[in-house]
């Protein structure tokens, strides 16, 4: 694996595969009665978020205290360094302090992209979300609890219907899915506006579908994306009755999903806007579980960045061959 | 290459081992057959099956990775992880037995009490060993053994097993 | 009387000529060898061509003089082998009244290096809504031609109607920055498959085909003359040509950049390579390539942009818009347009010298090189190439797309009215 995870594009497929089974090893830690293993223990995992997220946040922070290593929380928000000015500033002051991992969200795209190029610092860069660019660990979470769920005895995806559906212009979590359930053999169509598709989008590896209702019995997973309200005022919809008629997940469709069919959504959730509360409560729904899978995920990706010795540009992880022991 | 034990040795140890398990447990009653993967995985499956056999009554199995404790993680890139399996009712008050294929310098079998730690408190751990060809560097010894064979250090012990290399042997490699 | 003669160079055309100044003027062309005595500069093997022209310049003084200043940028400007910059208004305070072009016209007169012919804005603090005293700069000691909002798009046809009709008063010109502000809304980047890629969102080619249609149109409605700056879309070409072959009084400029540069370069979230308007596709580079080369781009202008290092420093979304040009512009130009055999010498100098000064109606810029002409000369070796280096720009500023990449050919000495301001690559101090 490479030295830093900004983008689905930094894994080959083996490496996704990696990062799911190891996943999966360590999510058995959640049930064990002590959960901790000493594997990161005396590196420290900066936490750097430019942007408010409580729920990554914390799920990054168990991760890397469960694996024990010292995890220092920052958050720019509200502080007094002005726009542009703070990135530099704060990598050259982690750096100082001996960060061997930072995890960033921010809300500018390319930003992680920066910190890692500009060779302010030496540790891994892991990007938790910047921009309307990429939100890696969340597609792999969802990857992971997709397989779970719908392939367990395989390595990876091939064949599954995943139906994306929502904002996907403006949504990271949709453009790292994309990239990555395909990468795994995922069958993807995005729901959604012409208004809320990305310029090109007819060239992606993907089926398009401007309705819900279209898809909504064919799916094996329906990935419900958040609707932020305010893009009625960009003009992007008209109006929220419009769109929750066209594109959410209602009752009336919630009864149209296969049995086996999962319903997801990487948070927070708009009640009754793009899902209704008893789609997100249903049997099929796995919203809480993929918060639970994220923990393990993340321990799986801070373990191969930083479990070894510090990786190299295009350093491979080596076979379990047990040797002079 | 030498061989050191052949597919009829291999078997007639595991079968004396799952013995003397017996005897010095007084029975089979809180045992937990753990291996650590891949190769010894698969011997403590055997000899959990054969103490099985011999006391008519299905024993408590599992494997045990150790990759996230070894002391040597920094020294090269971060390994995968192999299964860890543990039985219902995890290992507290129980008498594990830890199984390995080759007993060398002891890391591995420290590296497996402090995942064992985390897992719980064991009434005791005991180690069984296919192979221990000497130079320790830790305080640590195995309680039951196959076969002792004094190596020197340049010297590679191979183990093979049928379940996963075709056919079960031990050879030598490199005589000094 | 200072006279000094050019000895073993060549003219565009290929031919071995030797030139003598005297005083601000070219005295003599010829083969004639200088006699004993003579002040000779031996320039073996380069090609003398008549000073380069820029009409779109961004001096950044008064207001942000941490970035460049009128000497500075005039440094830059002579060491790329220009003989007359012209100065964009968006500085603070804005250009918009005679003062302030008075005040940068004397602040080039000082340095002494080129010509700086201040651009005045087309309305008050660039705002868009009310005119600025066009006269007035006009009839400063400026003598303002050219009119732009620069960084602005002239938006409301109606204010870009009366612009277009005021300045028929003295000939002058509009310069419009073809952008549609409401369809590029914090656009950071080309619109197109790499936008989408990046998460960056995107300026749409169509938000500069719409004003420059507009404004063709409206050039025409009212019968006077646009100048489009910096032509980026194979569209915009298109329109330009349409308009040209209908008589329509147009020109047009497009930078060295956009003739070389693309969008992917994005893909690193380098903001070096953040530019308004933006870089675009390879297929708007061939067409502007082609649009350069028959002449329905009428020059080449740099759009000579410095930006301090932090605000290229940090992310995409919060870095600054522009890229440095002067010192790079004819080595650019020559790469995309002469090595690929697009154009010719004398194109070249066409396109970089006598039509901008043509357009903006500078008299003693662009002239031919001939006995009795202004001596604003510039010697280029094409035979050496060199490597870019930031870090040795003559600019205060160091974002320049093109740090580490070689480039052909090299401007070796400069002459303006007469006096030599670049020798053998250095700026000629006391000047």
């Amino acid at each position: 694996m490479k030295r830093h995870l900004l983008s689905i594009n930094d894994l080959t497929y083996d490496d996704a595969v990696l990062i799911l089974d190891t996943a999966a090893e360590l999510a058995k830690i959640s049930d064990a009665p002590v959960k901790k293993l000493p594997t990161l223990r005396g590196r420290t995992v900066v936490n750097l978020f430019f942007e408010d997220s409580t729920r990554t946040r914390i799920s990054f922070e168990a991760a890397a205290k469960r694996l024990s290593a010292d995890v220092i929380n920052f958050s720019a928000k509200g502080s007094s360094l002005s726009k542009g000015e703070s990135l530099k500033d704060t990598a050259l002051t982690l750096q100082a302090m001996g960060a061997d991992a930072v995890i960033i969200r921010h809300n500018a795209s390319g930003a992680p992209a920066r910190l890692a190029d500009q060779q302010w610092m030496t540790g891994s860069v892991i990007n938790a979300g910047d921009g309307t660019h990429e939100h890696p660990t969340q597609a792999l979470l969802d990857a992971f609890t997709i397989r779970k769920h719908l392939r367990p005895e395989n390595k990876d995806l091939t064949g599954v219907k995943v139906s994306i559906v929502g904002d996907v212009l403006h949504s990271r979590v949709a453009r790292s899915n994309v990239l990555l359930l395909g990468k795994l053999g995922a069958e993807i169509t995005l729901v959604a506006p012409p208004t809320l598709l990305p310029v090109g989008v007819e060239k992606w590896p993907v089926k398009i579908a401007f309705g819900l209702d279209a898809v909504i019995a064919d799916s094996d997973v329906v990935m419900m994306l958040r609707i932020q309200r305010e893009r009625m005022a960009e003009l992007f919809f008209p109006s929220e009755r419009e769109y929750s008629r066209q594109f959410g997940l209602n009752s009336d469709r919630l009864r149209k999903i296969k049995p086996t069919a999962l319903v997801m959504h990487p948070g927070p959730m708009n009640r009754g806007l793009e899902i209704s509360a008893d789609s997100a409560d249903s049997l099929q729904s796995v919203i809480v579980e993929q918060v639970t899978n994220g923990v393990s995920v993340r321990m799986a990706v801070l373990y191969l960045l930083l479990g070894g010795a510090p990786l190299a540009a295009g350093a491979n992880v080596e076979s379990n061959e047990k040797v002079g022991m | 290459m030498t061989n050191v034990m052949n597919e009829g040795d291999i078997t007639r140890a595991l079968r004396r081992i799952a013995h003397e398990i017996i005897e010095r447990n007084r029975g089979s009653e809180n045992l937990v057959v753990l291996g650590i993967p891949t190769r010894g995985a698969f011997l403590s499956a055997r000899v959990a099956e054969l103490i099985s056999q011999i006391e008519g009554k299905s024993i408590r199995r599992g494997t045990l990775d150790i990759t996230m404790f070894r002391d040597d993680l920094r020294m090269r890139a971060p390994k995968p992880l192999l299964p860890t399996e543990i039985p219902p009712g995890g290992i507290e008050n129980t008498d594990v037995i830890l199984v390995d294929d080759v007993f060398f310098s002891g890391r591995t079998i420290r590296a497996a009490l402090d995942a064992l730690g985390e897992l719980g408190r064991p009434n005791s751990v005991q180690l069984a060993v296919l192979v221990d060809r000497g130079h320790r560097e830790l305080p640590i010894r195995a309680d039951f053994v196959g076969k002792n064979i004094p190596t020197s250090r340049e010297e590679i012990v191979k183990v093979h097993l049928a379940e996963i290399d075709g056919l079960d042997e031990v050879l030598i490699e490199g005589n000094a | 009387m200072r006279e000094i003669s050019l000895v073993g160079g060549q003219n565009a055309a290929g031919a071995k000529m030797n030139f003598t100044i005297t005083d601000q003027k070219i005295s003599d062309i010829s083969s004639k060898v200088p006699g004993p005595g003579a002040n000779v500069l031996d320039i073996s093997g380069s090609i003398v061509i008549p000073g380069l022209v820029d009409l779109h310049t961004h001096l950044r003084e008064p207001g942000k003089e941490d970035a460049e200043t009128v000497a500075s940028g005039a440094r830059a400007a002579v060491a790329g082998g220009f003989t007359a910059i012209s100065a964009m208004p968006n500085t603070d305070p804005v250009a918009d009244n005679a003062g302030v072009v008075e005040q940068v016209f004397s602040l080039g007169k000082a340095a002494g290096l080129c010509d700086v012919f201040p651009i005045g804005a087309v309305t008050q603090g660039q705002a868009g809504k009310q005119l600025a005293e066009i006269l007035a700069m006009h009839e400063s000691a400026a003598k303002v031609r050219m009119f732009s909002d620069d960084g602005h798009c002239v938006f409301d046809p109606l204010v870009m109607r009366r612009a277009l009709e005021y300045v028929k008063m003295f000939n002058g010109v509009i310069a419009q920055h073809a952008q549609d502000p409401r369809l590029t809304i914090d656009a950071q980047m080309n619109e197109g498959e790499i936008s989408a890629k990046l998460g960056l969102k995107g300026w749409p080619a169509v938000a500069e085909e719409a004003i420059i249609a507009r404004d063709i149109l409206l050039t025409d409605h009212v019968q006077s003359r646009l100048h489009v700056c910096h032509v980026t879309t194979a569209g915009g070409v298109e329109l330009i040509r349409w308009a040209k072959a209908r008589g329509i009084n147009v020109t047009a400029e497009v930078t060295p950049h956009h003739l070389l540069l693309t969008d992917e370069l994005a893909q690193s979230y380098d903001p070096v390579y953040k530019v308004n308007p933006p870089l675009r596709t390879a297929r708007d580079v061939e067409a502007l390539r082609e649009g350069l080369a028959d002449g329905t781009i009428d020059i080449v202008a740099t759009d000579h942009a410095p930006h301090p290092t932090e605000s290229k420093e940090c992310e995409w979304s919060a870095a600054s818009f522009g890229m440095l040009g002067l010192e790079t512009a004819l080595s650019i130009v020559v790469q995309t347009m002469i090595s690929s055999k697009l154009m010719s010498w004398s194109d070249l100098i066409d396109r970089f010298s006598i039509a901008p000064a043509k357009i903006a109606g500078y008299p003693d810029q662009g002239n031919a090189l001939e006995v009795g002409n202004p001596a604003n000369i510039t010697v280029f070796n094409p035979n050496k190439s060199w490597t870019v280096n930031k870090d040795l720009a003559m600019s205060k500023s160091r974002n320049t797309p093109f740090h580490g990449m070689e480039l052909p050919g090299v401007v070796t000495d400069v002459f303006y009215k007469g006096k030599q301001v670049l020798r053998d690559t250095k700026i000629v101090s006391g000047s």
